[in-house]
């Protein structure tokens, strides 16, 4: 699903130069839940970035369901974004002046579902995620939980193989970061999603089939299996 | 894409004041500035644009024509034996002193013309008629000018020239482009006023058959006389105003004035909508970390600036409207023809969408990496 090869991000150059990822190889399969892990700046949402087709290696090799994405063009990558990848951001990152519904349905209005498709799909969402009675509430007036909720039916809805969650419990209290966690993890089971999930908090390590550590840009200890 | 834009406007309403103000202002400005410079361009040269004569005769080397020479009668005959040439009427135009009942002076200029042919005379007549300006000694002056003229009603007396002259009517919006308000009255009556010989005269006004064209007859004209002049009714207006635009200080103001509101506009809606874009800029870079196009973010961008220019322009529009209502009473027309307000309103989509690219240049460039923090 995502075949990582050899992988280099160095910002700046000459002695200015910071290698943000040196030699980084990874691998996701499908259905799997993946936690990176590591103290800040150690490369984990740089990783997630390019993974995600946001940013670009400097060098190196990402494969995603087999598709070689170093050499593509702006236009390709939003392709391969809006085909392969959900994402879930630690600020929600919600739009302010859409509703709850509408803003579902932005995602699938960017895969050319409309009307009452996109309107059926994106309510059978928030009745997963628990938030049918609130749908036709701005993000404003949700908790910090309930807005997560919204963004993981955001990342849901376009049915992507990968979901790609950058700390998304670190703006919730203990209970709801919690309850997220295992709504993304479940509904992407239910899905056979892969989710890789950057974060530093431990509460939710259990969730992870694997969990990968990364220090100084490099993955410092192999890919850990965790215990079912 | 097009509903995200709209409800982007809507949803916050300070926002949507703040842009359209700005929006609102830019385009008010150039209006106004605009219609100022249309009414200078129209004021300064209504006398010949409204004088319904085809072809202008006047004594050579005149700069504008306020500025005429006397010309000798005897032209008037060749001119009439021109083949094509319809009528032929003397035409007096010059300064003269204008005493009010107070004693005070003041300065007009005499519009002698042929009551029968009307060639030259007023038009938007509200009070009086052509008919009494038959009467020896009678005037017609503007409404606009009457407190300045000391004339309050239809029957007050003046002095031209040290004549007792009657006012038998009023115009409404005829200004005058110099500080002299035009008065109207027969040839004959300005004859005695402007002191010419009983055989001399300012302009010949020249009225062509019907289906002569006036180039070939201005052509035919200038074949056969010497020792004058002659322009077509539109070369004649533009000459004046070519001369108060551009050979005046007044004139060149008013364009630069104009020409800088429109500079100032764009500036300002420019820096409006690029700063109604930065507001959304994270939004953007959501939407393109969800996959999203650029086109899909000009969709946003251009549908924004595509709304707030009509939205603006159509209060702006408005507030014009009644800035040129107002000035009818006043010395500076402010003229809002169709045509300028539908091309305001082409201008305003233009500068929107220009002043876009500045924000699509930065919606375009986000970090994408921007939306993972938090």
């Amino acid at each position: 699903m995502i075949e990582i090869r050899n992988l280099t991000k160095t910002y700046g150059e000459g002695s200015a130069a910071v290698h943000a990822l040196s030699g980084v190889d990874l691998d996701v399969t499908p259905g799997e839940v993946l936690m990176l892990m590591g103290p800040s700046g150690s490369g984990k949402t740089t990783l997630l970035s390019i993974m995600g087709c946001i940013l670009r290696a400097t060098s190196g090799s990402v494969r995603i369901g087999g598709q070689e994405t170093a050499g593509l063009k702006e236009s390709e990558l939003s392709r391969v974004r809006l085909e392969n990848f959900g994402f879930i951001f630690q600020g929600f990152n919600l739009f302010p002046a859409l509703t709850v519904q509408e803003n579902v349905e932005v995602m699938l209005h960017l895969k050319s579902v409309r009307g009452s498709a996109a309107r059926q799909r994106s309510q059978a969402l928030l009745e997963q995620v628990g938030l049918a009675d609130k749908r036709k509430r701005y993000p404003s007036e949700l908790s910090g939980g309930q807005k997560q909720r919204v963004a993981i039916a955001r990342a849901l809805a376009g049915e992507p193989p990968i979901i790609l969650a950058d700390e998304p419990t670190a703006a919730l209290d203990s209970h709801s970061g919690t309850a997220v966690m295992e709504l993304v993890v479940n509904l992407a089971r239910q899905r056979n999603r892969a989710v890789v999930v950057v974060t530093h908090d431990p509460r939710v390590l259990h969730y992870a089939d694997r969990i990968v550590r990364m220090q100084d840009g490099r993955i410092v200890e192999g890919p850990e299996e965790v215990a079912a | 894409m097009v509903a995200l834009a709209w409800k982007n406007l809507f949803h916050d309403r300070v926002r949507l004041v703040v842009t359209l103000v700005g929006i609102v202002f830019a385009l008010v400005l150039i209006l106004v500035q605009f219609g100022l410079f249309l009414g200078f361009m129209e004021t300064s040269s209504n006398i010949v644009g409204y004088s319904r004569a085809d072809i202008w005769i006047a004594a050579p080397k005149i700069p504008h024509v306020n500025a005429a020479s006397v010309l000798d009668e005897s032209k008037r005959f060749v001119a009439l034996s021109v083949p094509g040439v319809a009528t032929v009427d003397r035409y007096a135009l010059a300064f003269n002193p204008w005493k009010l009942p107070s004693g005070a002076q003041e300065l007009v200029q005499v519009v002698g013309y042929n009551l029968s042919t009307g060639l030259g005379g007023p038009w938007n007549i509200t009070q009086g008629s052509v008919d009494e300006l038959r009467a020896e000694d009678t005037v017609m002056i503007d409404e606009l000018y009457a407190d300045k003229l000391g004339v309050k009603k239809l029957g007050d007396t003046a002095e031209i020239a040290n004549k007792r002259v009657k006012v038998v009517g009023f115009t409404r919006g005829i200004r005058s482009f110099t500080t002299a308000p035009y008065a109207f009255t027969s040839f004959k009556n300005a004859q005695n006023y402007t002191h010419i010989e009983e055989d001399q005269t300012f302009y010949f006004l020249v009225k062509a058959a019907p289906g002569v064209a006036v180039a070939e007859l201005k052509k035919a004209l200038q074949e056969r006389m010497r020792g004058v002049d002659i322009y077509t009714t539109e070369e004649m207006r533009r000459k004046t105003q070519n001369y108060w635009v551009f050979e005046t200080g007044a004139g060149i103001t008013t364009l630069i004035g104009s020409v800088l509101g429109l500079i100032v506009g764009i500036v300002v809606v420019a820096q409006t909508i690029y700063s109604a874009t930065v507001d959304h800029i994270r939004e953007f870079g959501t939407l393109k970390a969800m996959g999203a196009s650029n086109k899909d973010i000009y969709a946003v961008i251009l549908t924004q600036a595509a709304i707030s220019a009509a939205m603006g322009y159509a209060i702006a529009v408005v507030i014009a409207k009644f800035v040129a209502q107002g000035s009818e009473s006043g010395s500076a027309p402010i003229l809002l023809p169709d045509s300028v307000a539908a091309g305001t309103f082409l201008l305003a989509l233009a500068m929107c969408a220009s002043a876009s690219i500045l924000s699509i240049r930065k919606a375009t460039q986000i970090d994408p990496a921007m939306v993972f923090r938090g």
